[in-house]
């Protein structure tokens, strides 16, 4: 059985922007409330935690989002090109590089296979949807963006993949005629591939393709989500997957006291609290969604207002959790009450342990563990003693967690014909 | 100036492709090109004209019900589909009206044909860049609130607010279809063809360029420049209206064009 693994992520946000009155942290905030020298420190401290990651045996991930002051990265392949550089072991997962809002995913692959090359193959391949707010930043056109973004994946993963020679793509949305990538990636095929999914849609899509299906703060649902997966790659023949085909990503708070460690977390937990801060025009372009889940989304706001259950979690006995950054959110989530939604793990290090074998468990084995070790104002040295006693005392355990019970669990749940509750 | 004119309201097939038509009046024929949403029969506009035009107001392929085939791309796509439509419809020396996003659409048709058209009238069209590269001829109004984009829209916004809960599930997924296809067709170039303005030229039927004075989508001065890329067009403010006169000053609306059409 495959070892867990685990990530640790941070935004890289840019917190100082969170005391401005404003409502859009995203897209229209002007960037001269961005100080450049601030900036800096900020992301060389991030940079310094996912170096220090590859000393504690943890793995990197990076993120990319635009105009925004909720993270300073613009593109995933920036901080991974350097660190591909300058750590040794740790796998590097861009989650991703938004492949359907760039111009040209040949011009990305071409990024991703030096990358890998550079870091001897240690390159992650996180391709996810993009969010509705990255849609005017990158002039994206919101119709149809499901279909140009599988036209993406597949062109990409084609100019990785591709030995002989020039190769032709002609479709709806890319146009090149001679595409031969240098180099090509250091691993064969290509990168491991990683997509974000929340909805039923995609988890089939991935489910299809034999890519890790990743789910970020779905909670106890992730199960509902690894299940339609499992059926749709035995319906096609790939076989029962096992955990190394799916990823979970919540924030993570440990310290040596429960106290301690539900301190660290409702400082990452800023995040909840400034992620959703967006204009009522860029929650949901036109087209983003399918017609008839707008035509519902028009009837529940009449103003499309700022942020509403960005997050609504939900706790296992089915507790709602308003948990996003809308008026009176956020503030009142205990530590306890995003653990019951599963968001979040945190307290003393036996605490996080039984949390994560807890949700592994539940989901049928879970091969990659995304922490949100740093976000919000943690502050760069909490997060390195966050990320150290994690390392020290809950990821030895973790390596040696046997999920087979876990598996042998959920392929019995799929064996039963289809319960109606 | 409501009409009590039977409205027809209907399903055709035109080159293959189910639309919705709403047609009323008798009298010389008018083919109305809507906005992003679709007409109401039920507008004090659309009666007036039915007074003295044989009215016919289809739903443009991808918005309302009307069915959206792949291949249609952009609004010159729409344009090819609408000269086949003129055919298979037997429009003959109509009037051709387009609001907003269907005045572009109009100019589109017009640039490639005018055989069917005595007359042409654009409302505060949108389709053509006037301004210089970092001048926003028209509002971006994918990054504002609805309710700053009824501010834009109208003159008197007060009055114009809509209430999405109080629809049907027909009528929001009419709206949300609707939305998507205009998303769609102008989102880049934003809602303009770089290449039509040069055409512009080639309309020589009498053309008529109506426009809101009180527009905040498109200028009235964007309208003068439009009309001043087409042969002898007329250019008519229209006074306390916004982007759809048609809508605000329907009286006015529908003497300028019964006026102009000779009708």
């Amino acid at each position: 059985m495959p070892e867990l693994r685990v990530y640790h992520f941070s935004e890289q946000a840019y917190h100082a922007a969170w005391e401005i009155e404003t409502d859009s942290l995203r897209v229209t905030l002007p960037n001269r409330n961005c100080d450049p020298a601030v900036a800096s420190n900020i992301i060389n401290e991030r940079l310094d935690e996912w170096m220090l990651c590859d000393e504690l045996g943890l793995d990197i991930m990076v993120n990319e989002h635009h105009s925004s002051a909720t993270c300073l990265s613009p593109s995933a392949a920036i901080p991974l090109a350097m660190l591909a550089r300058q750590t040794r072991r740790a796998r590097l997962l861009g989650l991703g590089f938004a492949v359907s809002l760039r111009r040209d995913p040949v011009w990305l692959a071409e990024e991703l296979a030096y990358i890998d090359v550079v870091s001897g193959g240690r390159l992650d391949i996180g391709l996810p949807k993009g969010a509705p707010y990255e849609i005017s930043p990158t002039n994206s056109n919101p119709v149809k963006i499901t279909e140009r973004y599988w036209d993406a994946h597949d062109l990409l993963l084609k100019a990785l993949s591709h030995q002989d020679g020039p190769f032709n793509w002609e479709s709806e949305w890319f146009n090149h005629r001679q595409v031969n990538i240098w180099p090509r990636p250091f691993q064969q095929p290509h990168p491991p591939v990683f997509v974000t999914g929340g909805s039923p849609g995609t988890a089939r899509s991935v489910g299809e393709r034999g890519h890790v299906l990743v789910t970020i703060l779905g909670g106890w649902k992730a199960r509902e989500l690894f299940d339609i997966y499992r059926r749709r790659s035995l319906e096609v023949g790939r076989g029962f997957p096992g955990p190394d085909r799916f990823g979970y990503c919540a924030l993570m708070g440990v310290g040596e006291t429960e106290a301690e460690g539900h301190r660290r977390l409702q400082e990452i937990a800023g995040y909840f609290r400034t992620t959703s801060i967006v204009g009522e025009a860029f929650m949901n372009p036109p087209g983003y969604m399918p017609p008839p889940a707008n035509a519902q989304w028009l009837k529940r706001n009449q103003t499309r207002g700022r942020a509403g259950d960005h997050f609504p979690a939900t706790t296992r006995d089915g507790r709602k959790l308003k948990i996003g950054s809308g008026a009176g959110m956020g503030t009142g989530v205990s530590a306890q009450d995003m653990v019951d939604a599963a968001i979040a793990f945190t307290g003393t290090p036996d605490q996080v342990y039984e949390q994560i074998v807890e949700f592994c468990a539940h989901s049928g084995g879970v091969g990659n563990l995304m922490i949100m070790g740093q976000g919000g104002e943690l502050s760069h040295a909490e997060t390195v003693a966050n990320l150290s006693l994690f390392s020290r005392e809950v990821l030895p355990r973790l390596r040696e967690l046997d999920q087979s019970a876990f598996v042998d669990a959920a392929r019995e749940r799929l064996e039963q014909p289809v319960a109606t509750a | 100036m409501t009409s009590t004119r039977t409205i027809h309201s209907s399903t055709a097939v035109v080159d293959e492709v189910s639309i919705d038509l709403v047609r009323a009046g008798e009298g010389k024929q008018l083919l109305f090109l809507h906005p992003v949403d679709g007409v109401d029969p039920a507008q004090p506009w659309f009666g007036g004209l039915a007074e003295c035009f044989d009215v016919i107001a289809p739903s443009h392929p991808g918005f309302g019900a009307s069915e959206w085939p792949s291949e249609f791309r952009t609004v010159g796509d729409l344009a090819f589909f609408y000269l086949e439509a003129i055919r298979e419809l037997q429009i003959e020396d109509a009037v051709l009206v387009g609001s907003s996003f269907g005045g572009w659409l109009a100019a589109e048709i017009a640039v490639r044909s005018t055989a069917a058209f005595s007359h042409v009238v654009l409302v505060d069209a949108l389709g053509i860049k006037v301004g210089g590269r970092e001048d926003r001829d028209i509002a971006d109004v994918f990054a504002v609130s609805q309710e700053e984009l009824t501010r834009l829209a109208y003159h008197d916004p007060d009055r114009r607010r809509r209430d999405y809960s109080a629809m049907s599930d027909e009528e929001l997924l009419a709206i949300a279809r609707s939305r998507e296809a205009y998303t769609y067709f102008g989102w880049s170039p934003y809602m303009h063809n770089p290449g039509l303005r040069r055409w512009l030229r080639r309309i020589r039927v009498p053309t008529m360029v109506v426009w809101g004075a009180s527009d905040g989508i498109v200028s009235p001065d964007y309208g003068r420049a439009f009309a001043a890329e087409i042969p002898g067009a007329r250019f008519e403010l229209v006074e306390a209206a916004g982007h759809y006169p048609h809508l605000e000053q329907p009286e006015r609306f529908v003497d300028l064009t019964r006026e102009f059409a000779d009708a």
